[in-house]
């Protein structure tokens, strides 16, 4: 067969894989400016209403907020959990090493519905239900395996020998700890924040289940849907598109360039 | 081993502290509560078989699981199928560059609101959307896509699909390219090429990919709710409605346990082939 012809025929079947990826994402931002109800071509007119009428909503400003205080809390509590383990994976060995790392891995591989009716249920049970910081406590077990991979992959690159010579040095543990190794870790750290912000601030389910009164946006755009076709969803979606893409690209672009850079 | 000082246990601590807490805790409390009994739109505290008798002796809920079950398969398979000669392209026939950019761009909407993405397909898909509407205009009857199985395999998709080319193209990229070229320099054919030597090279990467398909499949409830009409509903809808409307929370946790068993019972499958050796080679 003529190996140009597949070259290409590989080439385009790759571009109409992203365009399935891509279109639903570039539909609804088109979409959020059209004028019509319900959204479809020949467009209508230009029009920026959908975006008026959720600025004038203050139901979505406090979904805003909410949103960001668990995303902003969620993130920070994550890295947090996320850097600790992956340095005790890196520095130590001990029994059972391998269950801790289970144990640690092991949320995101469960279905995020069982995830909303387990801590439900279990909110309930020791009386934290309904609140914001429960959402915070859900999303940081399900976000901290991204952050402790991310900065395990880090911690990969670095010499075990800048550890050993910061102590023979005269530098106890902490120290190194605070100028050597965080300083290091310091890309993987800023990329850990914001994928774990951003995979917290697109999550529905669990926030469905345990939020209560206090919806985060997701779960807001979750209960439009239910209703009926409401372009506001578009210009809501554009919103949270930009937000969690931004955030996810900043998170890949910090590890990418300073890859080199020896901490 | 010596034994692990403060400095050892404040990194190693935490996380076991607190996943106990808000993952191991809720997680056992859920299947206990499989077994409480729900009075006057309360729950009891209890040691009994009732959720799991009336559950079982429903037709509804063997519909339901038979029905996710293959949707989960077929999405596995169509995804599977759909993705590899992407993977494959981008594995063997791009620059690195390339392959830099395409997984990165592939990693965006991985993590992008898929309940916005599925919404948005709705909106494609609908009778009067944006693929009938673009048939309408060289004369093609409108096709109804939404609340088929095929709307849901396509929301299913949107969830799965870049995963598992990422997952496919790190699988294909890192396998021994010696081995296809020997095959290829003694004068193997590029469809055996790959059925025989780089499937097999890359079978472990390549059977955790359509494992992760299926779990995040099995249970998705946007897809098979917004997108195929939910009739039957499928297990995760079973327990949104059994939760939400009934209050019969220890009902849903029957099925969230059945639904657990499964799972650990074909990723336990799925892991052994994939690390299974050849009995010859």
């Amino acid at each position: 067969m003529n190996a140009r012809f597949l070259d290409w025929g590989l080439r385009g079947y790759i571009a109409l894989v992203f365009v399935f990826i891509f279109a639903p994402i570039v539909f609804s931002m088109i979409f959020s400016f059209n004028s019509d109800r319900f959204p479809t071509i020949p467009l209508g007119s230009f029009t920026t209403k959908w975006y008026a009428a959720i600025w004038n909503d203050p139901d979505v400003w406090k979904a805003v907020r909410t949103s960001m205080i668990v995303s902003g809390c969620t993130a920070i509590l994550a890295t947090m959990l996320g850097f600790a383990t992956a340095y005790t994976d890196y520095r130590y060995n001990f029994r059972f090493k391998s269950a801790y790392l289970a144990l640690v891995l092991l949320p995101p591989t469960i279905p995020l519905i069982i995830m909303a009716l387990a801590m439900l249920a279990w909110f309930s049970k020791i009386g934290a239900s309904g609140e914001v910081w429960s959402i915070i406590l859900a999303h940081t077990v399900l976000t901290a395996p991204f952050a402790m991979a991310i900065i395990r992959l880090r911690l990969n690159q670095m010499d075990a020998s800048i550890e050993a010579a910061a102590w023979n040095l005269g530098a106890s543990e902490w120290r190194t700890m605070r100028e050597v190794i965080v300083p290091y870790c310091k890309p993987a750290i800023i990329s850990a924040l914001c994928l774990t912000a951003a995979v917290s601030f697109d999550e529905f389910a669990i926030a469905w289940f345990v939020s209560g009164l206090n919806k985060t946006v997701p779960v807001m755009i979750l209960e439009i849907v239910q209703g009926n076709i409401d372009p506001r969803v578009n210009a809501l979606g554009t919103f949270v598109f930009l937000t969690s893409m931004t955030l996810v690209i900043v998170a890949q672009v910090v590890l990418m360039t300073r890859k080199g850079v020896k901490g | 081993m010596p034994r692990p000082n403060t400095y050892a246990l404040t990194w190693r601590l935490p996380i076991i502290v607190w996943q106990l807490l808000f993952f191991i805790g809720p997680l056992l409390f859920m299947i206990a509560m499989s077994f409480f009994l729900v009075k006057n739109y309360r729950m009891i505290e209890a040691f009994e078989m009732k959720n799991w008798v009336k559950m079982f002796g429903r037709n509804y809920f063997w519909d339901s699981y038979w029905l996710t079950l293959w949707l989960a398969t077929l999405s596995t398979i169509v995804t599977t199928l759909v993705a590899f000669p992407a993977s494959f392209a981008l594995a063997f026939r791009t620059s690195e560059t390339t392959r830099r950019w395409a997984i990165f761009l592939l990693i965006i909407p991985f993590f992008t609101s898929y309940l916005v993405r599925t919404f948005s397909w709705y909106t494609i898909l609908a009778e009067s959307g944006v693929i009938n509407a673009m048939l309408g205009t060289i004369g093609i009857d409108p096709i109804t896509m939404l609340n088929t199985k095929f709307g849901t395999i396509v929301g299913y998709m949107t969830l799965t699909l870049p995963l598992v080319v990422v997952l496919q193209t790190f699988a294909l990229a890192n396998i021994d390219r010696n081995l296809v070229q020997a095959a290829r320099n003694l004068g193997c054919p590029p469809w055996r090429t790959i059925l025989t030597v780089i499937v097999p090279l890359a079978k472990t990467g390549l059977i955790v990919a359509a494992l992760f398909c299926f779990i995040l499949s099995f249970g998705d409830f946007v897809a098979p709710y917004y997108l195929g009409g939910s009739k039957p509903p499928t297990l995760p809808i079973l327990i949104i409605d059994t939760t939400k409307s009934g209050q019969q929370w220890p009902r849903a946790a029957v099925v969230a346990v059945v639904m657990m068993v499964t799972l650990i019972t074909i990723a336990f499958t799925a892991i052994t082939l994939a690390y299974r050796k050849r009995a010859s080679a």
